[in-house]
């Protein structure tokens, strides 16, 4: 009898997901253990691989489909010596109808069903609903008084616990908590009169109006493109939406000051050019960022207070540096996460930063490798910008964007002298950091940018 | 009476009323309360725990009637109805005795009298035929409810009785017609069936037990008809004619038809209506919509210091509801910071009849009307141990979760000591658990609490036992 290849929950939440791409073709054969389809949710890509060998006899999802729900029939294998007049009365063709109509016989054909493989890790798949997210913690460990409901709701909305001020008793975070954030801002402004979005406002001004404008920019577009220019119209990707509502959020929420300070890279050319000899054949090849996220975190590790998290009525001060660093992918970007970079070396960091934005790039990072962070680097050196300002990564407090290093005119000794510059713009969360403290961040970082020798003190 | 002036003032002494008088007074607030009649209202004096007492008799009653079906001999099962309502009497008493002493022990002012409001933060009480004011900064009306009548279906008290009555009966009736079958009208048709009355019950809607699940409601109708109960649905009294030691009331069906049917003895339980008389409510602004004061989530009338709690503020009508709402009531006016008002859902609901029935949170029903996309757990007593152990095996647990977040929506549930379990749940909801903790939970062997896991297990298609 045929086998009916269902749509695979990649957590025990999801409902549905985009059948992003087919590996295998109608007619192709496959073996237990093949890889044939990928599947992407707002937050990850995965695999699905084949459990049972067969033939794929049809592929009744086409790729790119979103909103797929778990547990469809998106294909049918024939077993060996089955031919596709085998299709007829196994559900080909009828899609959902195939999955209702046989209550019962789905569920034992969902156990064949091979659940998504995501490389060594997938403890999500088998154990079912009853898992429950975890107590969340701060990066002191410090842990997050959260209703278990509050807990699940914020991971499915992909809020943080930690951004949120909780109003049931003393402080534990509850479900009208994640509904107040959900709608937009700290629970106390729930009441907020919801004319803020309102109709009459200009387009502009309604992007710009707040969080309510800025999560229905995602979910309800309300532009509507010009006649006359051509257009291609692109849907968003999951993960754009992500960005799209928390970059909102952020700038919306966040009040960003910005401060740029120059750079000499001379030392650290030089530095990188001798350690880089003594690397060769052990496969590591330090690069100008890896010294960036050594030198931000151990710029964090001194001046703590920059290392901070709003919290309503309190902030963290986080005693671990653990950096996002910005990944350009295909579709947008990601921030995996070097844990406690302050205390790692140069060829550490290098090569987790190498291992991580491979996996960024294949779509293969789990949550645990982007989640969390206490501070953010965006680099665009390597497209010639300059200098610019980058939107923080909520809820972290700070994000450090880094421009080109190039040879610029500088004046040393009262003459003009040329020198390898690059200038780092702070954004900071003025909620919980001041001028002065991003500037003695700023002076500590250049300091071992500057000195790279300091940082092996 | 030395000291007129208050912090608070509490009309009425019933479960919302000395509850909240008691919470006041552990804020440091000057309290006052004052009650026209018994202290601890009609819960304990002529409800919940009377009722309780009466109970208890049948249900006993029923385990001798069917001693030889756990090996015993009984020889000849009888009553002495007068003892059995003394019984009653007496634990209502001590328990009365004991609110007495409570509200002493807090320093609580207790007033015995009538209150009226009089103009802005002045309460007088009438006593002995003399007026006293007082002053507050703020009242609380506890004023409770009564049961409702209708034109033409009044209670006389001797043939066509109210709650009261029927708590106090003289004479076994033979033959009982109960007009409605929600809580109050299922426990006594519960209490006089077990001590051998023919019962029928008359109820307007579709389904017995109307506000709870639709399927405990056909459970329990099944169940209450093995124990030779009749039910006419979809039908109402058009009136009830009393002749000298019986009654015949005009039943009218679904089918329009109107049937006459004779009976000893009539209680009427058509629901209750607010006491809002004579306590100047019209005059102090207070607005009253269909028998009861309208109050907001926190229990505040709207008019500057007047708050309203428990029965007189609406449905529904259970002790519990109105205690949480006077200590709600009260903190706010204590200014306590971070307080939610009561969510409704949260409120479990318990009906002592045999089988037992209660609920907290959504009906399945209801909580698709929310749109939630659900899970529905169900496990019957026949599947646990303990309960086949004890002799009852007839009963359900069901639980409904939201598919996507695993909030605990409702659980419904119905057969023996229900009444005693449904805390676990409403403790569950409270503290906002998904299924994950509730299937994480141990729940002892060999209880019927276990039943409580199976539903949520099964409601992920996971119960174990069945």
């Amino acid at each position: 009898m045929p086998i009916e290849i269902l749509m695979p929950a990649l957590s025990p939440t999801m409902e549905k997901g985009t059948l992003a791409k087919w590996l295998v073709s109608e007619g192709d054969t496959v073996a237990s253990g093949d890889i044939i389809a990928e599947i992407e949710t707002d937050k990850a890509t995965m695999e699905v691989e084949a459990i049972d060998e067969g033939r794929v006899g049809k592929i009744l999802i086409s790729e790119g489909t979103e909103d797929v729900p778990v547990n469809d029939v998106i294909a049918i294998l024939l077993e060996e010596g089955e031919d596709e007049s085998a299709l007829e009365g196994a559900g080909g063709g009828a899609k959902k109808d195939a999955a209702k109509d046989q209550e019962g016989a789905p569920k034992v054909e969902a156990r064949k069903t091979e659940a998504p493989k995501s490389g060594s890790k997938s403890d999500d798949s088998d154990s079912g609903e009853s898992k429950a997210p975890p107590a969340p913690e701060t990066a002191e460990g410090e842990r997050i008084f959260a209703s278990p409901l509050a807990r699940r709701l914020a991971q499915q909305a992909g809020l943080d616990l930690t951004a949120i001020t909780g109003s049931g008793p003393k402080g534990r975070i509850i479900k009208a908590d994640i509904d107040a954030a959900k709608e937009g801002g700290a629970p106390a402004r729930a009441d907020q009169p919801k004319a803020a979005s309102a109709d009459k406002a200009a387009p502009a001004e309604k992007a710009a109006a707040g969080p309510r404008a800025g999560a229905g920019a995602v979910d309800a577009p309300g532009f509507v493109p010009p006649a006359d220019i051509p257009y291609d119209e692109v849907k968003l990707s999951g993960m754009r939406k992500v960005i799209a509502k928390r970059m909102t959020q952020s700038k919306s929420h966040v009040p960003h000051f910005y401060l740029t300070i120059d750079v000499s890279l001379e030392k650290l050319m030089a530095q990188r050019k001798d350690l880089n000899a003594r690397l060769e054949g052990e496969g590591v090849k330090i690069s100008v960022n890896d010294f960036i996220i050594r030198a931000s975190a151990l710029a964090l590790k001194k001046v703590p207070a920059a290392n901070a998290m709003f919290a309503g009525d309190k902030a963290y001060l986080f005693k671990r540096q653990d950096i996002s660093v910005a990944v350009a992918i295909d579709g947008g970007l990601i921030t995996p996460v070097i844990r406690d970079a302050g205390a790692k070396g140069l060829a550490t960091i290098s090569r987790e930063m190498k291992d991580l934005a491979t996996k960024a790039r294949d779509g293969k990072l789990m949550p645990e490798d982007y989640q969390g962070g206490t501070f953010s680097i965006s680099n665009l050196g390597m497209f010639g910008i300059r200098e610019f300002g980058a939107v923080i990564n909520p809820p972290q407090g700070a994000i450090l964007a880094v421009g080109a290093g190039e040879k610029r005119a500088v004046v040393v000794d009262d003459a003009v002298a040329v020198k390898l510059m690059m200038s780092v713009t702070l954004a900071v969360d003025h909620r919980v950091l001041d001028g002065a403290i991003g500037a003695e961040f700023l002076a500590a970082f250049k300091g071992y940018i500057e000195d790279p020798m300091t940082m092996l003190l | 009476m030395s000291d007129t002036k208050f912090d608070l003032v509490v009309i009425g002494a019933g479960p919302g009323g000395y509850v909240a008088a008691i919470r006041a007074a552990q804020l440091g607030l000057k309290t006052a309360i004052i009650e026209r009649e018994h202290l601890g209202g009609i819960c304990l004096n002529w409800g919940c725990i009377p009722t309780k007492a009466l109970l208890r008799t049948s249900e006993i009653k029923h385990y001798l009637d069917n001693a030889s079906s756990f090996g015993l001999s009984v020889k000849e099962v009888g009553f002495d109805l007068k003892k059995v309502v003394e019984r009653s009497r007496k634990v209502a008493g001590q328990l009365n005795a004991g609110v007495k002493g409570l509200l002493k022990k807090n320093k609580v002012t207790t007033i015995m009298g009538e209150a009226r409001l009089k103009g802005k933060g002045k309460v007088s009480v009438k006593a002995d035929g003399k007026t006293t004011e007082l002053e507050a900064k703020n009242i609380i009306l506890a004023t409770g409810a009564r049961a409702r009548e209708l034109p033409h279906l009044k209670a006389d008290g001797k043939l066509v009785w109210t709650y009261k009555h029927a708590m106090t009966p003289e004479t076994m009736p033979k033959s009982l017609l109960v007009v409605g079958s929600g809580a109050i009208g299922i426990e006594f048709a519960s209490f006089y069936r077990d001590m051998g009355a023919e019962v029928t019950i008359v109820e307007m809607m579709d389904r017995i037990v109307p506000v709870e699940d639709a399927e405990v409601s056909a459970f329990a109708k099944k169940q209450f008809e093995k124990q030779g109960m009749k039910f006419i649905l979809e039908a109402s009294v058009e009136k009830i004619a009393t002749k000298s030691d019986s009654v015949t009331a005009t039943i009218k069906g679904k089918d329009g038809k109107s049937t006459d049917m004779t009976v000893d003895r009539v209680i009427l339980a058509i629901g209750i209506t607010g006491n809002v008389e004579n306590l100047g409510l019209e005059e102090a602004g207070v607005k009253v919509d269909r028998g009861h004061v309208v109050a907001d989530e926190w229990g505040h009338t709207g008019v500057d210091g007047i708050w309203a709690i428990g029965d007189i503020s609406g449905p529904p009508w259970l002790a519990h509801k109105a205690s949480h709402e006077g200590v709600i009531a009260v903190e706010k006016i204590a200014g306590i910071k971070g307080l939610h008002p009561m969510k409704k859902e949260l409120i479990p609901g318990c009906t002592y009849s045999r089988p037992q029935i209660a609920s907290v949170g959504l009906t399945e029903a209801a909580a698709k009307d929310a749109g939630h996309s659900v899970k529905v757990g169900k496990f019957p007593f026949i599947g646990n141990g303990k309960a086949i152990a004890l002799g009852e095996p007839e009963g359900f647990i069901k639980t409904i979760f939201d598919a996507k977040s695993g909030e605990l929506l409702g659980a419904h549930m119905i057969g023996a000591e229900v009444t005693e379990l449904i805390q676990g749940y409403a403790v569950a909801k409270s503290l906002e658990t998904t299924e994950a903790e509730l299937m994480h939970t141990i729940f002892p062997h060999p209880t019927l609490s276990e039943m409580m896991h199976e539903s949520v297990l099964d409601a992920y298609d996971r119960a174990i036992h069945y």
